[in-house]
């Protein structure tokens, strides 16, 4: 599967031992027009990615990674973080631990407000946790993390070129940090600032955007308007 | 006209539904991801709800029968339960397994046996609720209409 261009579809893995929600964030992805794969559990998540065991990532190579493992290109994992067998958390680490799956952005979902949980998440490299039940509020919020998914892999597997003309030029930074997005002409909602560094959106910080109508992590679950 | 009368028996009804507490804001999510392409959205998906919750309270009812209670397993079952119920709106059957995993955490027997009861009866209360407004929903298709949940102001 060659690199897709930027307007073709966005595919995301989600992953949740319950039926009832992977029935739902299945019909809150495709309500997005995103491809959609769910499996029920971290180890079929890993298996459909082409995970492999001895896949680490080593520090020193530089950012030239093989994307030949992945069989299917993914551009998101969301995953709940109770699962049985192995946790949400433990399938972040898997991937963010493996060279050639590092780079797809993951997406946490719990239905427990535990500020330690989200923040260890954050911390281990996702880019979002998901209070649920999930809404299509949240899920719009999915879409400049997909972006960078996308720019990551065109900038890691294809010789240095003009990337396309809406995104910004890639930095030679590590590839965690979060480059400025322009206002998608689609998206209705928006956070008001992408600037870097800004994933672990602390508990201390107030609600930021007009959209959101539940605050995620602070102590108090609020109940929605 | 019939049309107009079941479609406000249908808003009169989930109006109470919001008010009592039986449903919360989730259940109209819900709707909004139903549409032509997958009209049955809602209906497979509480469906999926009751199939869960009885397979659920039957292991709970086992569990809390034996000798040995293993309330780990027991809360392990409870979070599933809070789990559904709380991704199709079913508030108060979420709000009884809130209570129910408080007496798990506690080892307390006698607090976990009533809860129990109190979830099945909150359960046995939203399915006959539900099922009730899924055949309004289809009398009022039947009529040639489609339910209005704009209204709904959640």
């Amino acid at each position: 599967m060659g690199m897709a261009a930027s307007d073709s579809q966005f595919h995301v893995l989600a992953v949740d031992d319950s039926l009832i929600d992977r029935k739902l964030i299945e019909r809150l992805l495709k309500t997005s027009s995103y491809i959609v794969t769910t499996v029920d559990s971290g180890s079929k998540a890993l298996e459909f990615l082409g995970w492999h065991e001895d896949d680490r990532r080593n520090t020193d190579e530089t950012s030239v990674s093989p994307q030949n493992h992945q069989e299917v290109e993914v551009n998101l994992v969301i995953t709940d973080y109770c699962m049985p067998e192995m946790t949400g958390y433990d399938l972040l680490k898997k991937i963010k631990e493996s060279s050639s799956l590092r780079n797809i952005p993951v997406v946490i979902m719990s239905s427990e407000n535990v500020p330690s949980r989200i923040n260890r998440c954050l911390e281990e490299g996702a880019e979002e946790f998901f209070l649920k039940p999930v809404r299509l509020s949240d899920v719009n919020k999915l879409k400049p993390h997909l972006m960078k998914g996308k720019k990551q892999e065109i900038h890691e597997s294809t010789p240095p070129q003009s990337p396309p003309s809406q995104l910004p030029t890639p930095q030679s930074s590590p590839p965690q940090s979060q480059l400025q997005q322009p206002p998608q002409p689609q998206e209705q909602q928006q956070q008001p600032s992408q600037s870097s560094n800004n994933k672990r959106k602390g508990m201390d910080e107030g609600l930021s955007s007009p959209d959101r109508t539940r605050p995620r992590y602070n102590g108090l679950t609020m109940v929605s308007n | 006209m019939e049309l107009n009368r079941l479609q406000r028996s249908f808003l009169e009804y989930t109006a109470a539904l919001f008010r009592e507490g039986f449903l919360d804001s989730q259940f109209s999510q819900l709707y909004q991801l139903q549409d032509e392409s997958n009209p049955e959205f809602v209906v497979e998906v509480v469906s999926l709800f009751f199939d869960d919750s009885e397979r659920l309270i039957n292991d709970l009812s086992r569990a809390l029968d034996q000798t040995n209670v293993d309330f780990k397993k027991i809360d392990a079952h409870v979070h599933q339960l809070k789990g559904s119920s709380s991704s199709i709106g079913a508030q108060r059957v979420k709000n009884s397994c809130v209570s129910f995993r408080n007496f798990c955490e506690a080892q307390n027997i006698e607090g976990c046996l009533s809860c129990l009861q109190q979830v099945q009866q909150e359960y046995l209360l939203i399915k006959n609720k539900l099922e009730a407004l899924f055949q309004l929903e289809k009398q009022i298709v039947a009529a040639g209409g489609a339910i209005n949940t704009v209204e709904w102001m959640l």
